[in-house]
């Protein structure tokens, strides 16, 4: 099965996926995230390389911010 | 989700070249004005500085009496409500018995800056809280609000400010912290809005030019007058510019009773502020911490909020994103046209080389203003001015959620909000409600009086609001508010009273502020679960809830429910400021065991009490000292008759579909929830079946959030605290608590 799960929701894997194309995918535009995949954290400055593997379970934990 | 634009789909606003120093100017027949006061009253006090946070002293004003007096702050106000929101909802307390009406003169207007406000070392510490009895909800209301009268009536010698009684001419009340002297004067000439009422006095009080930053003035306007949805502008004097800018207390209609006292306004010359008048034990800790705060922003900021340039706009293009930017009175979530008035476009048409701090020393600077408006509408036609804003609430109450898309009447139409002193979230839920009226026929131009409220009409949306300050027309009908308007049309037999009902966002008499809480079941708790009604002040749960999937159960949800609205309410009590918490984050913030509730920003709050006062503090101090305010605040609330279950009820648009419409823009969701939730075909079924089986399920829902939350709260299912709870608060020292509390099976 070629599936990730996101914030616990299926989403269709690709080879070479990356983290910066989960946001892109999820529309996820907010700029205080959290991020880890498979419960390892993901810096900031690693979204355009780091790697999705397939099956991953990958938390984009959005900050409150607003209110 | 929408079709969501970005910055590069939209022909770029010219970067704002206007001269900022520019404006109208309202100084003609300033010294005839001056001649006209004739003063009622004069006292003396003797000023000081606090010591460790606090003056130990109150100033009770009665403006029907002209009776002044200083109060002295006990030991036991100081343990059980700290300050801010905590001594003004004792003091109000005390003033009002349960059958008080807000137009009483014994309702009061309480101003109270907390034990931290003032620092000018850690950013964000300079908000005052405002309490009074709503002329909305009938319950108290606090407002939080920036801008100098807190901390400078703090410096000249009081820790709060009670103001009681009526008057009957309009009066201004001057409060000298420099020379120890307060003055009630007569003030018949001067004009009521803000915008000319504050810059006006700011130089008639200021003995010099260089003592106008010394001047602060609290003011509503002309439509806070004919409406119960009147707020309060705290002014400060804008170096850079020249000119005076204002923060708004907004929620619940204050300005209204500050306008039925017949207050014109109160101006405080406070002495020169520098950086230790608060007198902390440890005034190295604050210094530190406040450095390392600084230095996160300057780095961080850029690539997290960029709060220093957009303010509280930023989140604008993100909440469509998410679909949750309210959008025609709270139907939708986002809207294509959303990039007219998203943070890029008010990036560049704000001054960007000015400190746009509402006190000193907060180099979040969130507070923008766009310069060289010109109006084009109302009495004001043609002046140029400067607007403070947009922030991100009144873009999306003015803007998105009536279809108003225009930024230049945006900015009109938050201009003449500020300074016809009425709430910009309140005046456009209000305005979505009858614009929604208007598209289904509840509403038609016969019964406006000739106003076309279709979906982004800003010329007709300015012509009501105009006539709101006039008091005249439909505009007067409207500045009642969304909970007098339903009763009123339903009365009047102009429509469903069922769909009336469903979409009119109130709560409690409030009108919901600017979020979208339909796909957010904790959210809709954190409105309309609120003491004072539905602020996203207390607990803006939808990313934890709704995106990040962080609160599965009912309990997750109620414990968030019980943690952040009293995290919140602490703000309130200190004179801390809600944004330098959250809208940056520690580098680190990641590695920490909760990053949401930004853990490092936390303790430097806990260090900063502990250093001003003297006393260590601990997390768990913090929620008990605000348990103990947000438990007597939901008494008060029964003691006036209102507090219990059902006034939590939620409108059923802030909980679900309402329209054909509306389901179908999310029909894959709700059918989803149906197949996953509910366990029904949805295939099987016609639309209005579908329907109301969502309804069924999303009430059911709701009232089994309001069962955990009151369990967690330590409430009855009737949500009256138990004694058990008071008890273990310490509240039980107050009899009349307990007896409230017997009395409805708490
Ligand atoms: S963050 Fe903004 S609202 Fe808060 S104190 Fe600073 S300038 Fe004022």
């Amino acid at each position: 099965m070629n599936t990730i799960l996101v914030n616990g929701d299926p989403l269709e894997w690709k080879d070479g996926m990356t983290v910066r194309d989960v946001l892109t995918l999820k529309r996820f535009t907010f700029p205080m995230l959290v991020i880890t995949v498979n419960d390892n954290i993901i810096d900031r400055k690693r979204y355009d390389t780091a790697l999705i593997p397939n099956d991953a379970s990958v938390k984009v934990v959005h900050l409150m911010s607003g209110g | 989700m929408s079709s969501h634009t970005t910055e590069t789909d939209y022909p770029k606003f010219q970067r704002c070249e206007v001269d900022f120093t520019q404006r109208t100017e309202y100084l003609d027949g300033l010294e005839a004005m001056k001649a006209a006061h004739k003063v009622l009253k004069e006292w003396t006090f003797k000023p000081s500085l606090p010591q460790q946070g606090y003056t130990n002293r109150t100033l009770y004003l009665n403006v029907g009496t002209l009776e002044v007096k200083e109060k002295a702050v006990t030991q036991q106000m100081k343990d059980m409500f700290i300050g801010g929101r905590g001594f003004g909802m004792w003091y109000l307390w005390n003033a009002i018995t349960p059958k008080t009406k807000w137009n009483d003169p014994e309702n009061e207007i309480i101003i109270t800056p907390g034990p931290i406000s003032g620092i000018t070392q850690y950013p964000g510490s300079g908000k005052s809280l405002v309490v009074a009895l709503s002329p909305e909800t009938e319950i108290p209301i606090d407002s939080n609000v920036g801008g100098y009268f807190g901390p400078l009536l703090k410096f000249s010698g009081y820790d709060s400010l009670e103001i009681q009684g009526k008057a009957e001419q309009d009066l201004i009340v001057f409060i000298d912290g420099q020379k120890g002297l307060l003055r009630i004067e007569e003030a018949p000439a001067e004009p009521l809005d803000s915008h000319v009422l504050a810059e006006i006095l700011t130089r008639m009080y200021a003995e010099n030019d260089a003592d106008r930053v010394n001047i602060s003035v609290v003011s509503s306007g002309a439509a806070a007058e004919h409406s119960l949805i009147g707020m309060l502008n705290f002014s400060w004097f804008d170096k850079r510019r020249g000119c005076i800018r204002l923060k708004q207390a907004g929620r619940g209609g204050i300005g209204t009773i500050f306008r039925n006292k017949k207050i014109k306004a109160l101006v405080i010359r406070g002495p020169e502020v520098k950086g230790d008048m608060n007198h902390p034990v440890d005034q190295e800790t604050i210094a530190k911490t406040g450095i390392k705060l600084h230095q996160e922003l300057r780095s961080n900021d850029p690539v997290q909020c960029l709060m220093r340039r957009n303010g509280t706009a930023h989140i604008i293009e993100i909440m469509d994103a998410y679909d949750l930017l309210p959008t025609h009175n709270f139907q939708y979530g986002s809207h294509p046209e959303v990039h007219k008035i998203a943070s890029y476009v008010w990036d560049q048409r704000c001054t960007q080389r000015t400190t746009d701090g509402c006190w000193y020393g907060c180099s979040m600077a969130c507070a923008k203003g766009a310069d060289g408006v010109v109006l084009q509408t109302g009495p004001y036609k043609g002046h140029r001015v400067t607007v403070d804003g947009p922030e991100y609430e009144n873009a999306a109450g003015l803007g998105s959620n009536c279809g108003v898309f225009d930024p230049e009447f945006l900015l009109e139409l938050n201009f003449y909000c500020d300074t016809y002193g009425i709430c910009t979230i309140t005046y456009g839920t209000l305005c979505a409600f009858v614009m929604e009226c208007y598209q289904r026929g509840i509403l038609n131009k016969e019964r406006t009086g000739g106003l076309e409220m279709t979906w982004g009409n800003a010329l007709d949306d300015l012509a009501m609001m105009h006539q709101m300050a006039q008091g005249e027309g439909f505009g007067k009908i409207a500045g009642l508010g969304v909970k007098r308007m339903k009763a009123l049309f339903i009365a009047n037999g102009w429509g469903d009273a069922a769909l009336i009902n469903d979409i009119g966002m109130e709560n409690k008499g409030l009108e919901y502020s600017q979020y979208m809480s339909k796909e957010s079941l904790a959210q809709q708790g954190g409105y309309a679960l609120t003491n004072k009604g539905p602020q996203h002040d207390e607990a803006w749960l939808i990313f934890m809830d709704m995106v990040n999937k962080q609160l599965p159960t009912f309990e997750d949800k109620a414990e968030a429910l019980y943690y952040f609205p009293l995290w919140r309410t602490w703000f309130g009590l200190y004179g801390w400021c809600k944004l330098p918490w959250n809208d940056v984050a520690p580098s680190d913030n990641a590695k920490t065991a909760e990053p949401t509730k930004i853990p490092e920003h936390v303790q430097n709050y806990l260090d900063i009490v502990s250093a001003m006062t003297g006393k260590k503090i601990t997390s768990e101090d913090m929620l008990r000292q605000s348990a103990r305010v947000y438990n007597f605040q939901r008494i008060f609330n029964i003691r006036m008759g209102k507090g219990l279950r059902l006034h939590d009820h939620a409108p059923y648009r802030s909980q679900g579909p309402v329209t054909k419409e509306e389901y179908e823009s999310r029909i894959e969701r709700y059918e989803k929830e149906l197949r996953d939730q509910v366990g029904v075909d949805p295939t099987t079924m016609s639309l209005e079946e579908k329907m109301a089986a969502t309804r069924k399920y999303r009430i059911d829902r709701y009232e089994k959030l309001v069962d955990a939350v009151y369990t967690r709260r330590g409430w009855t299912l009737d949500g009256v605290p138990t004694q058990a709870r008071i008890q273990e608060l310490g509240l039980d020292i107050f009899p009349e608590l307990v007896e409230i509390v017997k009395a409805h099976g708490g």
